[in-house]
């Protein structure tokens, strides 16, 4: 099998596709920092960070569609952030009667609420693209350049390697399982189990899955040493930045300063 | 009666556009059993996964009488054996009879019919005295023949297996052929073991690029040079 | 059909846009801490030698959060695997496997928000952890080598470490102002009580079958296990501290309680209510507690609703995802 529609990264040649992978992810740090900075019911803010985010999303040649519908579909969250808009208080907005009750929504609570899905919804357009234009290799650069220790990095690439295959595994082990879940013929039996043998049979499943997991880690450490691994994670020293992801670099951040200094006047 | 198999004008792709099926058709009759070779990523295993509904492509598939539809996967899935031709992905219990309870008693059995099917299927396979092993520790043969129990114990009507004979040395090897051939069940196999196919089956099935390119006696497909040769198999 | 494991409910992982900038970064420097302690102690114990072990398993534990089981009318449980890697890393160990996982949701899949990932990587990977550890190595002290040992101490973990981590979303949504404290907190705890009863099983069948296959792995004197006094106390102290501020930040008066009060639904309440449930057969019930109740209700609704909602939606999602994928 294969899963590698798993990995979200689509390759490309646009000018989002192109800029350093550590410029690019300081700068998504940077934006989703600013958005987060940005004060409730900064609505002229918010039009301009999401510009900025649809802006990014061309230049990316990703497809804005593309990019809008997997941000809303991340969204579902905001439901947590629901209450809020009966319990600011303040002045009423609309009053909605549930029999002998009433719920007022207030016109602070709107607004909260208003802002946070906001928020959320552009922040993770930026995520989206960043994950979209830029291969895992190139990130984990990126963790490196901004001080993310060896050891974990390492870590991180493992993973990433025998992700696949282990997610397959996973698949392998549910299709088996799927396979012999059968209902018989006679009316008196009512298939599907105990709930808790389920629980188990999966727990079961799991555990298959971290001991292989764990026997192969053995083989892989194994074959690293027989390829000469002495215990030393070491990584090829990082690639100096060109002048144009410089001054690509301080120029957004400069505008992000700018427009967080334009939220703190609002 | 009806046939066991009947498969009209199968066609798949997966999700990332490869079409692994290209209008595959197969009749099985009750009984039978039938090898299917072809090389690697012929579209066997594909194939196989459609007889439990685990892929759905599009054409007509039927399977013990009953149309391969959302309704019926229950009883169908309980008819159909299907054996993968990995076993470490089929045994996820801590010991060899939780593994071949599982059917039993997802279907809902009563414990002591769930404790007689799984003695009589380990019976079956040879294994009775693995009742209380540990899977995970078990040789790539011994596992092989416990996969093969986990199925034969919901009492299917058809047997289908994937590579059976793939990993394991001479004597598994031979065992197994010897389980299969005392076996008296509807038989699919997918094999690149010409060798057993020509001792155990009858009727050889060819696939090559999705689509099925010979369907005949064994022992005919197998005098003929030219085709093994066109589809990158060999005489035994 | 297939796809449907990446079906998880559980409102665990926070996206950025919830928490405010102070909560955020706050739980980053948190996080950071753990973390780099973490690697410093994994460098001491088996160093590098740990590599392969940790992203091996970190991939495994994603693979294994999509085995699902069939609970009732279309949900299904999963597991979240900090217990797990607990028992079977290690603490310092699993804490550095647990980021990794959470990283790479956060990063690839959006599974959580970058800002918030800090956020998150403490709530899973740090008070997922430092709890198991606690739990499971007071239970495995008191039944000494003994097989329950395992088990009660597998389920404990699991259980504790879900519920506590579902306390901790919700304190950290409460104080960031994105959602009441007397609503999410008694809504969080009181689903992830049942979430966690299905991590604590999962377990216990995955304890199972390494127990029977690899005894030495639960039982070793190898020790993969080791903490120390210091995380058994942490993992108490983070326990006993949400324990305490959880039903202390839900009973603010910040929540439903106010909107009673504007509708003047307080006074309905106190009629009828009241007689039913008098003051000297359930001493101090009144009706804040009433309103607490209603809220809770309310509350439970609410994160029902965001389970299936993040549920269905990742469900299309992925299957959009394997539609595109061509
Ligand atoms: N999950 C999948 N996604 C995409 N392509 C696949 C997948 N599984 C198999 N294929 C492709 O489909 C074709 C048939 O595969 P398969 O049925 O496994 O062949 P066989 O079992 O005959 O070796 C191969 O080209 C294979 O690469
Ligand atoms: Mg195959």
């Amino acid at each position: 099998m294969h899963v590698h529609f798993l990995d979200p990264y689509r390759p490309g040649h646009s000018s989002i596709h192109q800029l350093d992978a550590r410029v690019k992810f300081i700068l998504t740090l940077a934006f989703i920092l600013t958005t987060a900075l940005t004060p409730i019911g900064a609505w002229p803010i918010y039009i301009l960070l999401l510009a900025w985010a649809i802006i990014v999303e061309i230049l990316s040649e990703l497809g804005v569609g593309f990019v809008l519908r997997r941000a809303v579909l991340a969204l579902p969250f905001v439901l947590a952030a629901l209450p809020v808009i009966f319990t600011v208080p303040g002045a009423a907005l609309l009053s909605l009667s549930i029999g002998p009750w009433a719920l007022t929504i207030t016109l602070p609570g709107a607004e909260r609420f208003i802002s946070i899905a906001l928020k959320s919804w552009i922040s993770v357009q930026m995520a989206i693209v960043l994950a979209a234009t830029t291969s895992f290799p190139d990130l984990l650069t990126a963790m490196r350049a901004i001080k993310v220790p060896r050891l974990l990095v390492a870590v991180f690439g493992l993973m990433w390697r025998y992700l696949f295959v282990l997610v397959d595994e996973a698949l392998r082990l549910m299709r088996a399982r799927l396979s012999r879940s059968g209902e018989s013929d006679r009316e008196d039996l009512k298939s599907g189990g105990a709930l808790i043998w389920r629980a188990k049979v999966a727990g079961g499943m799991a555990g298959s899955l971290f001991l292989r997991a764990l026997e192969r880690s053995d083989r892989i450490y194994m074959t690293m040493l027989a390829r000469g691994y002495d215990g030393e994670v070491r990584a090829a020293p990082l690639p100096p930045l060109s002048r144009r992801d410089w001054l690509t670099l301080w120029l957004c951040l400069g505008l992000l300063f700018a427009i967080l200094v334009g939220a703190a006047l609002f | 009666m009806h046939h066991s198999i009947e498969i009209e004008q199968l066609y798949y792709s997966y999700p990332d556009g490869h079409q692994a099926l290209r209008g595959v058709s197969l009749h099985i009759e009750p009984c039978e059993k039938v090898a299917l070779v072809g090389p690697n990523g012929a579209g066997k295993s594909t194939l196989i996964l459609h007889l439990n509904g685990i892929l759905s492509g599009n054409g007509r598939v039927r399977v013990a009488g009953l149309p391969v539809v959302k309704e019926n996967l229950g009883k169908i899935r309980a008819r159909v054996g299907l054996v993968f031709q990995n076993p470490d992905d089929q045994l996820f219990s801590p010991t060899v009879y939780d593994d071949v309870a599982f059917g039993p008693i997802y279907q809902g059995l009563p414990p002591d019919e769930v404790r007689q099917r799984v003695e009589k299927a380990l019976a079956v396979v040879n294994m009775s005295d693995y009742l209380q092993r540990v899977s995970h520790h078990l040789s790539v043969g011994e596992k092989k023949r416990i996969a093969i129990a986990t199925v034969l114990s919901m009492d299917p009507e058809i047997l289908v297996l994937d590579e059976p004979t793939a990993g394991l040395d001479p004597r598994a090897r031979r065992s197994l052929i010897k389980l299969l051939d005392n076996l008296d069940i509807t038989m699919l196999v997918s094999s690149h073991d010409m060798l057993m196919v020509r001792e155990l089956f009858p009727r050889m099935v060819v696939m090559d690029n999705g689509s099925i390119v010979a369907d005949g006696p064994t022992q005919e497909l197998m005098a003929n040079e030219a085709l093994l040769k066109a589809h990158g198999l060999e005489a035994p | 059909m297939l796809l449907s494991p990446f079906l998880s409910p559980q409102p665990m992982h926070i996206p950025d846009g919830f928490l405010s900038p102070l909560v955020s970064i706050l739980l980053w420097v948190f996080s950071v801490l753990a973390i780099a302690y973490s690697l410093k102690r994994v460098n001491e114990d088996l160093g590098e030698r740990q590599v392969p072990l940790m992203g091996v398993l970190a991939a495994a534990i994603f693979a294994g959060q999509m085995l699902n089981f069939t609970v009732a009318g279309g949900t299904s449980g999963h597991l979240m695997g900090a217990a797990i890697a607990t028992i079977l890393l290690g603490p310092w160990a699993a804490i550095l496997v647990m980021t990794t996982v959470v990283g790479v949701q956060a990063l690839i899949f959006q599974d959580g928000g970058l800002l918030a990932l800090g956020a998150n990587i403490f709530n899973m990977g740090v008070i997922g952890v430092a709890t198991s550890y606690f739990v499971n190595r007071t239970i495995r002290r008191i039944a000494g080598e003994r097989r329950w040992g395992v088990f009660l101490g597998g389920f404990l973990a699991a259980w504790v470490s879900i519920v506590l981590a579902a306390l901790a979303v919700a304190l950290q949504l409460s104080l960031s102002r994105t959602s009441p404290a007397n609503i999410a907190i008694p809504a969080m705890a009181g689903i992830h009580a049942l979430i966690g009863f299905g991590e604590g099983l999962i377990t216990i069948g995955a304890l199972a079958l390494i127990y029977a296959a690899r005894p030495d792995l639960l039982l070793s004197s190898k020790q993969r296990a080791v903490g120390g006094n210091a995380l058994w106390v942490s993992g108490l102290a983070i326990a006993l501290a949400l324990a305490i501020a959880s039903p202390l930040a839900s009973s603010q008066p910040d929540g439903l309680e106010w909107v009673a009060e504007q509708q003047g639904f307080l006074d309905t309440a106190r009629g009828p209510f009241y007689e039913i449930i008098p003051d000297y057969i359930f001493p101090g019930i009144s009706n804040q507690a009433i309103a607490t109740i209603l809220a809770g209700v309310l509350g439970t609704l609410m994160v029902f609703g965001v389970s299936f909602a993040v549920a269905y939606s990742r469900r299309k999602r992925r299957l959009n995802e394997v539609r595109q994928s061509r």
